[in-house]
């Protein structure tokens, strides 16, 4: 027998009788409104807000912001001014001087501040985790409330990977101190597009 | 970990050696109990939360077997090489055997309790090939030479001027800095270069998915993603009991997990894996390692539902105060003495005894686990196996023979009220044991039955 077969078994004899699933949960309505509850709570996790109108606010804001910086890199066509051309399908590891990624997100969560990327809006998987800072434009009306709506959103989708990204890369490993920036991005600016 | 034949109460008297330390690791810990309780009370479904999470564990468990299949069925699909080891050593060698594969001899590991559990370092570094633990605390301890002491927290019983020593020596910091943010942008830089040059990477995996054949990954550093992302092979090593049903289920899961282990409202990184990316090669074991026949033990099969967040460990006075290594085993506090048991009763036969039975554990546990109840049980089955500790045997049997027989117990207590009047010395003294940390009591002058008779007479 092989210890597939074996472990199987086992499992088969051992577990007990069987066990409903509970219902589904639903987010319970009340509370803070979404888009308020989604800023703060980035905002506490150490992430950035910047409400934008439109992408050109959101150029001009990081030649602004990071016009020091050497690698910015995006997967969106609309930031092609101000990113670096031909950047992409190259071996991850040459991501590594990457200073600033901006991509975007599907939709972001209210209650952990939370953003749904998938891998085709990462390009290489890597980029937002090698990046020394990330940026992540949402769409506004692309804010729900909770983890539940989170997955019915996401359903059934085809992905190869996929993450939720909650603010920068952090650790408090050393006594219980919080510091930002561990092994991934050391700060994350989230860019809110939308009207009011 | 091989602690000698020291048990937990003998290697918590080391711990207790330096009582400002203790003080400091209570309430450091005590610090993140207080975090999970303000992340928990922000949601008014909290407690439906609990239960939701609680019964799909449930179902999971009792339907463990096909879910297995249909979870590697669906892997398989995604391009997934799916293994099966039946205890840790099997687990060690098919690790071992797709980097050898691979030709590849130095790696890059994120955390995984499971990987502890099986001694996977310890195996490779004997096969000559090199690990680097990623997770910065999971670092420090390995640069120590020792074990995790928390599951979350790896290195809690440490203090930022040890960290520092160790850095100075290894990563060559200066003396004498101890700067957390210090040390740990030079441990950022000492890692990157490893994930930059290593080939493969091994994580371990929260949760795995039977419906869509995908596992996910938590947590805060990103170094799981980092060395996943940057590597040819991705070796990801899971208990069998981390399936659950549907992905919508991940969304409960994930509510509940950080909130419990730290107070955040979730990890910042939450990462699905459902199929290599081009060119990479994806592989899962899934270990057993007693789990089944943990599933076949119904007064502890519960403790199977386990996400690893440590709440138990967090609020637990004997945990606090004793701290990680005095547990002598990769999963240390509550659920460590409930787990340990069930893979080598004789020599974790001390743990289910290293509680207070207060019941705190049971409270915060995000799945329900009835940790105290079975930390109770433990001691029955053990005691019953005659695994008990002798000295502790032998003072069970004396009481029992003392209560079961009236007249004698009436002399003993006698016996024990003149011996605290009259010759106290003889029980305040090392010899002992409950004297060691309290004072004896007053001796009342009569036992109850005396005064009851007197009473009686008056009346």
């Amino acid at each position: 027998m092989t210890s597939r077969e074996e472990i199987l078994a086992k499992v088969k004899s051992n577990q007990p009788g069987p066990r409903p699933l509970p219902a589904d949960l639903a987010t319970v309505p009340g509370g803070m409104e979404s888009i308020a509850q989604f800023k703060t709570v980035l905002t506490t996790i150490g992430g950035a807000i910047v409400e934008v109108t439109n992408f050109d606010e959101i150029a001009n804001y990081i030649q602004q912001e990071f016009k020091d910086k050497k690698r910015l890199i995006s997967t969106l066509p609309e930031l092609a001014s101000v990113t670096e051309p031909g950047w992409e399908n190259k071996d991850p590891h040459s991501y590594e001087d990457v200073d600033l990624a901006i991509i975007k997100a599907h939709f972001g969560v209210a209650e952990n501040a939370a953003l749904w990327i998938t891998e085709d809006l990462m390009q290489q998987r890597v980029v937002p985790f090698i990046c020394q800072q990330l940026a992540v434009v949402v769409n506004k009306a692309d804010i729900v409330a909770t983890m539940h709506d989170a997955y019915s959103k996401i359903s059934d989708a085809e992905y190869g990977f996929g993450s939720f990204i909650a603010g920068p890369s952090k650790t408090a490993d050393i006594e219980q101190s919080l510091v930002l920036g561990a092994h991934g991005p050391k700060s994350m600016t989230v860019f809110l597009l939308g009207q009011g | 970990m091989s602690t000698g034949a020291k048990d937990h109460a003998q290697l918590s008297d080391i711990f207790n050696e330096d009582e400002a330390r203790v003080d400091w690791h209570d309430e450091t810990l005590w610090f993140v109990r207080a975090k999970r309780d303000k992340a928990a009370h922000g949601l008014p479904e909290w407690e439906t939360l609990r239960e939701t999470a609680s019964q799909i564990k449930d179902n999971v468990l009792s339907n463990l077997h096909d879910y297995l299949l249909q979870f590697e069925a669906n892997a398989e699909k995604n391009g997934i090489k799916v293994h099966w080891a039946a205890n840790g050593d099997e687990h060690n060698k098919i690790v071992h055997s797709i980097l050898k594969e691979s030709g590849v001899n130095r790696i890059v590991k994120s955390k995984s309790m499971l990987t502890e559990e099986c001694h996977l370092n310890d195996y490779l570094h004997k096969n000559d090939i090199e690990v680097i633990d990623t997770d910065l605390g999971e670092r420090i301890v390995q640069l120590a030479e020792e074990p995790p002491s928390h599951i979350v927290l790896p290195c809690i019983h440490k203090k930022k001027e040890e960290i520092g020593e160790l850095f100075h020596k290894h990563l060559g910091t200066p003396e004498g800095a101890s700067d957390p943010v210090f040390l740990t942008a030079a441990a950022r830089d000492h890692l990157r270069e490893k994930f930059i040059t290593r080939k493969a990477a091994i994580t371990g995996v929260n949760f795995a998915v039977a419906e869509t054949g995908e596992f996910v990954v938590c947590t805060n550093e990103g170094n799981a993603d980092m060395g996943a992302h940057l590597a040819d092979v991705h070796i990801a090593c899971m208990g069998i009991e981390k399936i659950l049903p549907l992905r919508k289920h991940l969304s409960v899961f994930l509510r509940i997990l950080t909130r419990s282990a730290t107070g955040q409202p979730i990890t910042t990184y939450s990462s699905h894996f459902k199929k290599p990316r081009p060119g990479q090669t994806m592989h899962i074991v899934l270990v057993d390692n007693g789990r089944t026949t943990q599933l076949g033990r119904e007064d502890f099969r519960n403790s199977l539902k386990c996400i690893r967040c440590a709440a138990c460990m967090n609020t637990c006075p004997v945990y606090r105060r004793s701290g990680g290594h005095s547990y002598h085993t990769a999963i240390a506090g509550p659920i460590g003495s409930i787990l340990a048991p069930n893979l080598d009763m004789k020599n974790y036969a001390d743990l289910p005894f290293a509680s207070t039975l207060c019941g705190s554990c049971s409270n915060v546990c995000p799945v329900k686990i009835n940790i105290h109840e079975q930390l109770y049980k433990w001691r029955q089955v053990i005691v019953k196996e005659g695994y008990a500790d002798p000295k502790k045997a032998m003072a069970m049997k004396a009481m029992d023979f003392t209560l079961s027989n009236p007249s004698i117990y009436k002399i003993a207590g006698k016996a024990g009220r003149w011996v605290l009047k009259h010759a106290p010395f003889t029980v305040n003294n090392k010899l002992n044991l409950w004297y060691k940390h309290r004072e004896m009591p007053e001796p009342p002058k009569q036992s109850f039955g005396e005064w009851y008779k007197q009473n009686n007479k008056n009346d």
